[in-house]
């Protein structure tokens, strides 16, 4: 297990690279570096804008940049935001976790719907609700999610009244941050109507996040399902006697699983990156927000640092599928 | 009374070129501790005619008969929650492809102790002593250490070995076996008929053993039923159907049996395909393959005859086996 675990960690190594590299050079492609940003329309004397470019190393050659950059992250430093001057990890770590309990909230909701969803569809296949289903999930999955968002904002927030618009927490209440995690925190101080209200806040981005992975869930769901069932060893279940429950939801799920958790995974690692529309209409204050707030600014280092970090957290999110897929599947975990 | 008892029994199968019938009308029994063969080629209907015994077919296939009793109950009129109870512990099957007939997510152990426990209630140590038990009688060396194996460790032998010890757990009076060695080498072959042979000896189960393999017949079974195209041809003892066989099916089935044509240059075979969905023929099914067949034969459908010592669908049954090639009759 550690060796497999090892040797999967070393061939991320070039992966690592590239993505360091491409940030690097496609941030610095875009017009505008990060004094030219904040100065804007004012001007700024060319002595000054060169003095203050040396400050930042900027004049220096890309390659010696670069360098100098892949040096100092692989000591640990991610460097300091050009505008707030903070470290990029302290203020990555203050904004993952209401990211990571956004997309795992997310991902929870796709799972718990998409994965009973899909099963009823397969077990009643060519039915009403089959179709029902199938023709939910390509809609879910062709709809933009900011249309959707704002939709879901104007019907549930606007007319009803029934969530809050965007954030993560009331005003009114102050929590102590010890996860990170609103809900979690809010529990541990025992104050359940900011549990509440931070419960009302998740509920439209968590829709909204959710509705992509849900409808792929349900659609990889059913038709690993169709193609189990019509194995033999269903046939072999079916003769032992066992009731339909215990065929399709033993025998028939935990074969149909080894895909859709592969899939879930793969869902993740988008929803920890990809969550920056959801994070941008809500107003939720998430790693993604951030990101884009970076790219506008030009804070070469927090963007550098975000998407090295997300990076990795994805790829922690595939290892630990590929680790789960060998506890799913006997046939994998021998061939190892 | 006999164990089975099925009268006229049909399974339709809806599909979009229309509706085919895969068993047509015909008449089984099964006396306790009886081996039954049924033989066929390839499409003669004789695995739809199991499934429908053991309840496996899907939504697709319909069942109709006049009566379909096991050990003198109901299985036409039985509630489905009823029929679960007998499926597997009464009447258990055996299946072709041993590799893809066990589920590959789930230990052997697991999967034969799963009906143990659904059928018998057991549970913690005797569950696991009755598993070991179960392994020893099917041939398996060291069955401590096997209940752990998955399917995909063991070999396609071993495996059927553990579908039998499954199918046998619950001392099932009627054993289905759908072909058990067809997947299976040949030396393999003659290990897994012998264990058959000798469970249903030492527990007195009846078995049917559904083979397009006259020899298996020959060496295992007491009473024959040969299918042709979803209906029973000929239905004989063993010894008299292998010395006199009366239908021209049989009887070409036999001569088609290497260790019969010695001498011979060719192995004889028997022209042509099982008729499908689309090219029935108007008189008997087997007609248009049939040396013998003459006018009427292409006409009329024969019934089902009384001949010797059990019946033939055939209007001119023949009179000692094997006529001389190209004799009319």
């Amino acid at each position: 297990m550690l060796r497999f675990i090892l040797t999967r960690v070393s061939l991320v190594i070039p992966t690592f690279l590239g993505i360091t590299f491409l940030t690097f050079i496609l941030i610095r492609l875009v017009p505008g570096d990060p004094i030219e940003v904040r100065v804007g329309e004012r001007g700024i004397a060319p002595e000054r804008l060169a003095a203050l470019r040396h400050e930042l190393g900027l004049d220096q050659s890309l390659w010696q940049q670069f360098l100098d950059y892949v040096g100092n992250v692989l000591s640990g430093d991610f460097g300091l935001s050009l505008v707030t001057h903070n470290s990029v990890l302290s203020e990555f770590i203050t904004l993952f976790p209401a990211t990571l309990e956004l997309a795992l909230c997310a991902m929870l909701f796709a799972t718990l719907v998409g994965l009973p969803a899909g099963i009823l569809a397969a077990v009643k296949r060519g039915s009403l609700f089959d179709h029902g289903v199938m023709g939910a999930s390509l809609t879910g999955y062709s709809m933009p999610i900011f249309w959707w968002g704002l939709l879901l904002i104007l019907f549930f927030s606007v007319a009803l009244g029934w969530t809050p618009v965007s954030g993560r927490l009331d005003l009114v209440y102050y929590v102590e941050p010890v996860t990170g995690f609103m809900l979690i925190d809010t529990l541990m101080a025992g104050d359940y109507e900011a549990f509440r209200s931070a419960l009302s806040h998740l509920i439209l981005p968590t829709i909204v996040l959710g509705t992509v992975p849900l409808a792929v869930v349900a659609r990889m769901t059913r038709s690993a399902m169709l193609e189990v069932l019509g194995e033999d060893y269903i046939r072999t279940a079916r003769a032992k006697g066992l009731d339909s429950g215990r065929v399709i939801g033993m025998h028939a799920l935990r074969n149909a699983l080894i895909p859709v958790v592969t899939v879930i995974g793969l869902q993740v690692g988008t929803l920890l990156g990809g969550a920056i529309l959801t994070e941008t209409i809500f107003s939720w204050p998430g790693v993604g927000k951030w990101l884009i707030e970076s790219i506008n600014r030009r804070d070469y280092p927090a963007l550098q640092g975000g998407v090295l970090l997300i990076a990795t957290s994805v790829i922690l999110v595939n290892l630990l599928v590929d680790v789960l897929y060998g506890v799913l599947n006997p046939r994998i975990r021998h061939a190892r | 009374m006999p164990l089975l008892d099925i009268k006229n029994l049909s399974v339709e199968f809806t599909t979009r070129a229309g509706t085919f019938r895969a068993v047509d009308g015909i008449d089984l029994t099964v006396d306790e501790g009886e081996v039954v063969g049924i033989v066929g080629e390839s499409g003669s209907g004789k695995s739809v005619t199991s499934l429908a015994v053991m309840g496996l077919l899907g939504s697709n296939g319909r069942v109709v008969a006049d009566r379909m009793m096991f050990g003198g109950r109901d299985l036409l009129t039985m509630p489905a929650a009823q029929r679960r109870k007998i499926t597997g512990k009464d009447v258990a099957m055996v299946f072709q492809e041993p590799m893809t007939s066990l589920n590959p997510c789930f230990t052997v152990g697991f999967q034969i102790m799963e009906t143990l426990r659904v059928h018998e209630g057991l549970s913690g140590k005797a569950l696991r002593n009755r598993a070991i038990a179960l392994l020893e009688q099917v041939g398996i060396p060291a069955p401590e250490t096997r209940l752990s194996a998955f399917p995909h460790q063991l070999s396609g032998g071993m495996n059927q070995r553990v579908m039998i010890a499954i199918a046998i757990a619950c001392n099932p009076r009627l054993l289905v076996a759908d072909e058990p060695t067809t997947a299976l080498d040949v030396t393999i072959q003659k290990q897994i008929l012998d264990l058959l042979v000798q469970l249903q000896r030492e527990r007195g189960m009846a078995l049917i053993l559904i083979t397009h393999d006259m020899g298996v017949v020959a060496e295992t079974a007491q009473r024959v039923v040969v299918m042709y195209a979803g209906q029973v041809a000929e239905t004989r003892p063993v010894q008299s159907l292998f010395e006199r066989p009366r239908h021209p099916y049989t009887g070409a089935l036999l001569d088609a049996l290497p260790e019969r044509a010695l001498g011979k240059r060719r192995l004889p075979t028997i022209p042509g395909m099982v008729p499908g969905i689309a090219d029935r023929p108007a008189g008997c099914l087997f007609s248009p393959r049939c040396r013998f067949a003459d006018a009427r034969c292409r006409a009329e459908r024969p019934a089902l005859f009384d001949v010797d010592d059990g019946r033939a669908r055939c209007f001119y049954p023949l009179p000692d086996g094997h006529p001389a090639a190209g004799e009319a009759l």
